[in-house]
């Protein structure tokens, strides 16, 4: 189970006094038609990039709210780990992309009509964000108009 | 962090029209950020989808996303617990 005593004291503190972003209202979309006519993007905040792409900078003051395209057809085990955080294990997700990519499993609900189609490119976030300021107003809006333009559907976001 | 950044995310795409469904590994902080729909999985940080090269328990877990996202009776912000 995820808790937070698997971090060390130090990042408990933190934890502990820091600020949540609260949601308020929450927004809804319903689902406009059936999931097995749905085209769906997969976004991930584990700082993956595929070769040749810009790692993630960890040293932006307050995170790095970039964000890079993972293309469909990309092999899940090229994608490169380049999250910093050391306040979790990177060996599944290292040796297993899919652990926190599941790019593999999502083309074979595609394959069986689970789902409509799997959109041709997927978004790649590093998650370490401690001041989210400039992901509400400028990245996450952008990555959104991108998933609206490319006539996603659904979306499926995993943490790390 | 990891999971609130994908809670405002997934609050950008909802807000334009994409309905969504995110993981999260602490409840506490989704109960804080209160993501549009969520699965709270039981599984450490690093391994949100479960354990590596175990297909059936990562479909698992996508299956109970999907289900959320197809569950008409739940009001935002909804949580719901993933039980392996």
């Amino acid at each position: 189970m995820g808790t937070m005593s698997e971090f060390p004291l130090s990042l408990r503190l933190f934890l502990k006094a820091y600020p949540w972003r609260r949601i308020d209202p929450v927004p809804w979309t319903p689902l406009a038609k059936p999931l097995s006519e749905s085209r769906l993007a997969l976004l991930s905040s584990a700082g993956f990039v595929v070769p040749g792409q810009e790692p993630f900078d960890a040293a932006v003051r307050g995170g790095d709210v970039s964000f890079r395209d993972i293309p469909a057809g990309v092999d899940v085990r090229t994608l490169a780990d380049t999250h910093r955080s050391e306040s979790f294990d990177h060996s599944g997700l290292r040796e297993d992309p899919n652990v926190a990519f599941p790019i593999d499993r999502i083309r074979e609900l595609a394959a069986r009509g689970r789902i409509g189609s799997m959109n041709h490119r997927h978004l790649s976030f590093m998650g370490s964000i401690t001041a989210p300021g400039r992901l509400v107003r400028h990245t996450g809006p952008e990555a959104a108009r991108r998933l609206v333009a490319d006539g996603v559907d659904v979306a499926l976001l995993v943490p790390v | 962090m990891c999971n609130q950044a994908v809670g405002l995310v997934a609050a950008e795409l909802e807000r334009q029209g994409i309905a969504t469904v995110v993981l999260q590994l602490l409840r506490e902080v989704a109960e804080r950020v209160r993501p549009p729909r969520a699965l709270f999985v039981p599984f450490p940080h690093g391994y949100p989808m479960g354990k590596p090269e175990d297909p059936a328990q990562q479909h698992a877990v996508l299956e109970a996303a999907l289900h959320i996202l197809e569950d008409r009776s739940l009001t935002p912000p909804a949580l719901v617990d993933h039980t392996p």
